[in-house]
């Protein structure tokens, strides 16, 4: 399985995605900066990871998602490839509009990193088989506007078709319902703020990240079968 | 409009305007006497920059001299960007630490912003990729607007950088103590990972070949920065707000990855950061390390405003610029990375061989000046040196030895005072975890750093406890580098070398100077026993507010190896039925004491003692018992005794508890601060083996799962407290400050 990590100025968490595709998981992985791809055509993943793009100038995420590789993302997107937005990714899916909702400063106003529980609250998304439906599971989180937002309609949309993925057991920055992670009704665009990167092995604390990377994983090699 | 203000040399001379750039009679005439003229207005701000304390060192050079510098491990000792120190494989480690202090002061955010943006330069300058940030603070009591409102800033500044360059700030101390109340201290500290063979230099070698301008443009902030580091803070200090940088520290993260590109490059010859005295220290310096000369077009310099004049960005302290000298003919190679990153590379200027440093503007020769003589000769003070009335009475004072009868009271009571208490509210705003390799985040003795693809890690901290140093500057200094090397030491690491920051008051006090003369002695003597050459570090001096100076306050930044990542140790206790070991005896030592401050609300008498030799036996036995597999957790014992880190051992151990029995004197079995003790936890069946390795080892107690801590002495139980109420005040305790009103 071949992975671009999507580099934009200012991102920050590219090489731990990498890392996690490469050596974790143990599969292709590129570093793919932002103007140097017209297309991502050849690859079977993408990930945005976190940072700062664009030093967070104007909104978090907003300066990218104008860009010519959000416009391929948009094409990938409607294809179906699985792409997954980590923390500034996440934000950067969000103004593209390829997620529904916002996200807000941390209702204390500060960042925050530190390692969070989660709950898984859809174990039957592309990206998460791996795990038990309500699992808790220990991610790092490392924002200052992680705090997700939507409308009531978007809401009632969003449990409708079971598009909550993770929920905090224990809400740091006032999201919403306790949403970590949401995903669209498509099913192959995750966005979550925590970062699962950096839980894929023990010696950082936690390696339940890792599911998530080998969902993936396992998912592709399916719907290969599938395919051929 | 401003070059109307500049006035002609003979004024200059006349008028004595020198003196405002902070340059003294003697120096000026000694400039003269170099160009064989008057310097014009340009000139005269290039050298008084130079010449300023934090550029030439020019007051703490001959103590600077007496640190042991040299190992097998050194790389590379003081005079780059950052010290360098193998690590085996092919690899080196490259730190530094630099004090921010006047500008935080002044101007908090951006001070400790662009302090963090400052060192990270020096450390990607020299090649290398950056990997941990530690920052030593040291503030006022937390019971005023102002301090409250420095130390939120000061937090918030560093964050703000930090986090967005994609650095992990992974620990460092924060210290409350009423010198700092004018003068709060922000000391960052920066280590890169390096390949040896990528190792670069600051130096303008090659002649005629090109000096390339890269990163931000030149503006009119921070001007004189140096010069005003170099002077006691007053009143009239806020107007000096505008000598403060601002940072960009998106800027700083597409510098970072252009310049580390750029050292795959062979046309890059060398690499400096533009830091304090910007533009003039970079260029003069790589200049003179070369043994060259350089000639520079400043109508080429990028600029933010409209008719700067040559001593303007000369003297600029704008963030985010790099100076590289490149291969003539092959700048493209170099600009076309920078340009990837939409980063400004330009040509401006040449390396000569005539060794002059000589600037054009508007077609005009504005500066021609022997490039030795700035970063060379600026000269060299021996300031007069005497032992404080203070320090001779604390000497003669009979032993302080207070008496505690309410144990719970006072355990509560010091886990509760600022600088013992959590600093979670800290670094939970700094990312910690950024680049995945954190093994251990801050709240430990030391950080540790994993080496990606070995079986290796990094042991990193800062420490220095500056009542002690206060009280004896001398003892003090070697219990800085002995706290910082045991520090590391408990995680599991081998100590190899560290970097000093130097704070300290106004040097024309020859009783400052005897502190200073005094740690630097005492650092020096324990760095040689404790094999942790000085190869980097950075001196503040005039960190004085209203006429008082701080404590003396050489923050020791230390890094060690852990040969295999089975090695990392944790400083909590971590299961049931472990025997609880103390390692070394205990006296009644209270002067500089946590329970000092509490009971006196000041610190007098006698420094605890320290003997090296003891100091050195004691680590090395226990980094063998852990190196061996035999020990489960190791706290070292600091602020507040063996009481506080007892406590401190159960605070990440969920459900655990412990009992522990004292002998003799309780005050001083459980709040003394005598040096050299380990808290050590063994597994049962660890602990022959670990006391045949360790000498001096007393078990005290065991690990339970009560979830309390209780403290016996005969049949008494001095403490008996859950240990969650005493984590809840621990925690609470800066959070809860902050809260209150002033």
């Amino acid at each position: 399985m071949k992975f671009a990590v999507i580099v934009f100025p200012g991102s920050n968490c590219d090489r731990d995605m990498y890392h996690a595709a490469k050596d974790a998981l143990g599969q292709e992985a590129e570093l793919v900066w932002y103007q140097d791809a017209t297309t991502l055509e050849n690859y079977d993943a993408i990930l945005l990871p976190g940072g700062f793009s664009y030093g967070d100038y104007l909104r978090c995420g907003a300066i990218a998602s104008t860009s010519a590789m959000v416009k391929e993302l948009r094409v990938q997107a409607e294809k179906g490839t699985p792409i997954l937005g980590v923390c500034n990714g996440f934000q950067i899916l969000l103004e593209a509009g390829l997620l529904p909702g916002a996200l807000l400063r941390n209702k204390n106003l500060k960042f925050m990193c530190h390692h969070e529980g989660l709950i898984v609250k859809n174990n039957r998304t592309l990206f998460t088989t791996d795990y038990e439906q309500e699992e808790e599971i220990s991610i790092p989180i490392a924002h200052g506007e992680g705090n997700y937002f939507c409308d009531p309609q978007t809401l009632e949309q969003l449990k409708a078709n079971n598009q909550i993925v993770f929920t905090y057991s224990n809400n740091p920055n006032g999201s919403i319902e306790d949403i970590a992670g949401i995903i669209n009704e498509q099913g192959n665009v995750l966005g979550m703020m925590p970062h699962p990167e950096r839980a894929t092995e023990d010696i950082l604390g936690s390696a339940d990240g890792l599911k998530l990377f080998t969902s993936m994983l396992k998912n592709w090699r399916e719907s290969y079968v599938a395919g051929a | 409009m401003l070059q109307a203000l500049e006035v002609t040399p003979e004024v200059i001379e006349a008028e004595k305007h020198y003196r405002e750039m902070g340059l003294t009679d003697e120096e000026y005439q000694s400039i003269v006497r170099i160009l064989g003229r008057r310097p014009n207005f340009t000139e005269t701000g290039i050298f008084s920059v130079m010449w300023s304390e934090h550029c030439s060192y020019k007051t703490s050079k001959p103590l600077l001299r007496k640190f042991p510098t040299e190992g097998p491990q050194v790389i590379q000792g003081p005079g780059e960007g950052a010290g360098i120190v193998d690590i085996g494989d092919g690899q080196a480690v490259a730190f530094k630490v630099e004090s921010h202090n006047h500008p935080s002061a002044v101007e908090p955010y951006q001070g400790a912003a662009t302090g963090v943006g400052g060192i990270i330069r020096d450390i990607f300058s020299m090649g290398a990729r950056p990997i941990a940030v530690l920052n030593s603070l040291r503030f006022g009591q937390l019971t005023t607007g102002r301090v409250k409102y420095l130390f939120d800033e000061v937090v918030h500044g560093i964050a703000g950088y930090g986090n967005c360059v994609g650095v992990p700030t992974v620990g460092g101390e924060v210290q409350f103590d009423d010198c700092y109340e004018g003068n709060p201290l922000v000391n960052a500290m920066c280590v890169g990972l390096i390949d040896q063979k990528d190792i670069q230099k600051g130096i303008a070698a090659g002649l005629g070949n090109t000096v390339l301008y890269v990163g931000s443009k030149t503006g009119r902030d921070g001007i004189h920065g140096a010069t005003f580091a170099s002077e006691d803070l007053t009143e009239d200090s806020e107007s000096k707000r505008s000598n403060v940088q601002v940072g960009d520290p998106f800027m700083e993260k597409l510098l970072i990855e252009a310049c580390l590109e750029a050292i795959n490059c062979d046309a890059l010859v060398g690499m400096q950061d533009m830091g304090a005295a910007g533009l003039t220290s970079s260029a003069s310096e790589m200049a003179s390390k070369a043994g060259m000369g350089m000639e520079m077009n400043l109508d080429r310099i990028p600029q933010r405003e409209d008719n700067m004049t040559a001593y303007e960005m000369m003297l600029s302290e704008s963030q985010e610029r790099m100076l590289l000298v490149v291969e003539k003919g092959r700048e493209q190679e170099i600009i076309s990375i920078f340009e990837k990153y939409d980063l400004e590379a330009v040509a401006v200027g040449k390396v000569t061989d005539d060794k002059q440093f000589r600037l054009l503007h508007n077609g005009d020769v504005v500066c021609d000046i022997p490039v030795d003589s700035l970063a060379e000769d600026a000269p060299v003070y021996h300031k007069p040196s005497k032992v404080p009335a203070y320090y001779e009475k604390f000497q003669a004072m009979p032993t302080y030895q207070p008496k505690v009868t309410d144990h719970e009271l006072m355990l509560e009571t010091l886990l509760a005072q600022p600088t013992i208490a959590s600093k979670e509210y800290v670094y939970d705003q700094y990312d910690s975890m950024v680049q995945a390799n954190t093994a251990v985040a801050p709240g430990s003795d030391a950080a540790v750093i994993r080496i990606r693809d070995y079986d290796k890690a990094l042991a990193i901290t800062t420490d220095c406890n500056s009542r002690y140093i206060y009280l004896d500057p001398e003892v003090g200094g070697q219990i800085a580098v002995a706290e910082a090397a045991r520090n590391i030491v408990c995680s599991g690491a081998k100590p190899l070398a560290l970097t000093d920051g130097l704070n300290f008051g106004n040097p024309d006090k020859p009783e400052n100077f005897w502190q200073m003369e005094k740690s630097v002695d005492g650092m020096s003597s324990a760095s040689l026993v404790l094999n942790t050459p000085v190869i980097s570090g950075n001196v503040s001096l005039y960190n004085e507010s209203n006429g008082q100076a701080i404590f003396p306050t050489p923050i020791v930044g230390m890094v060690g190896l852990h040969a295999s990542v089975a090695h990392i140790t944790p400083s909590f206790f971590r299961a049931e039925g472990d025997a609880i070991y103390l390692i070394g005896e205990t006296n009644p030592e209270f002067g500089g004491s946590e329970l000092q401050n509490v009971l006196e609300g000041e610190y007098f008498g006698k420094a605890p003692a320290l003997d090296l030799q003891v100091e050195k036996e004691r680590q090395d036995q226990l980094l063998a018992a852990i190196q061996a597999g035999i020990v489960q957790s190791a706290h070292d014992l600091a602020e507040g005794g063996l009481a506080v880190a007892v406590a401190e051992s159960l605070f990440s151990s969920q459900g655990l508890g412990a009992i522990i029995e004292v002998s003799g004197d309780a005050t001083t079995a459980l709040y003394s601060e005598t040096q050299s003790r380990f808290l050590v936890t063994v597994k049962p069946g660890d602990q022959a083996a670990f006391e045949e390795k360790v000498e001096n080892a007393m078990m005290i107690g065991r690990v339970n799962a009560t979830g309390k801590l209780q403290v016996k002495q005969n049949n008494d139980d001095l403490i008996h407290l859950a240990v969650t109420d005493l984590e809840a005040r621990w925690k609470g305790a800066i959070p809860c400050l902050l809260k209150s009103k002033a």
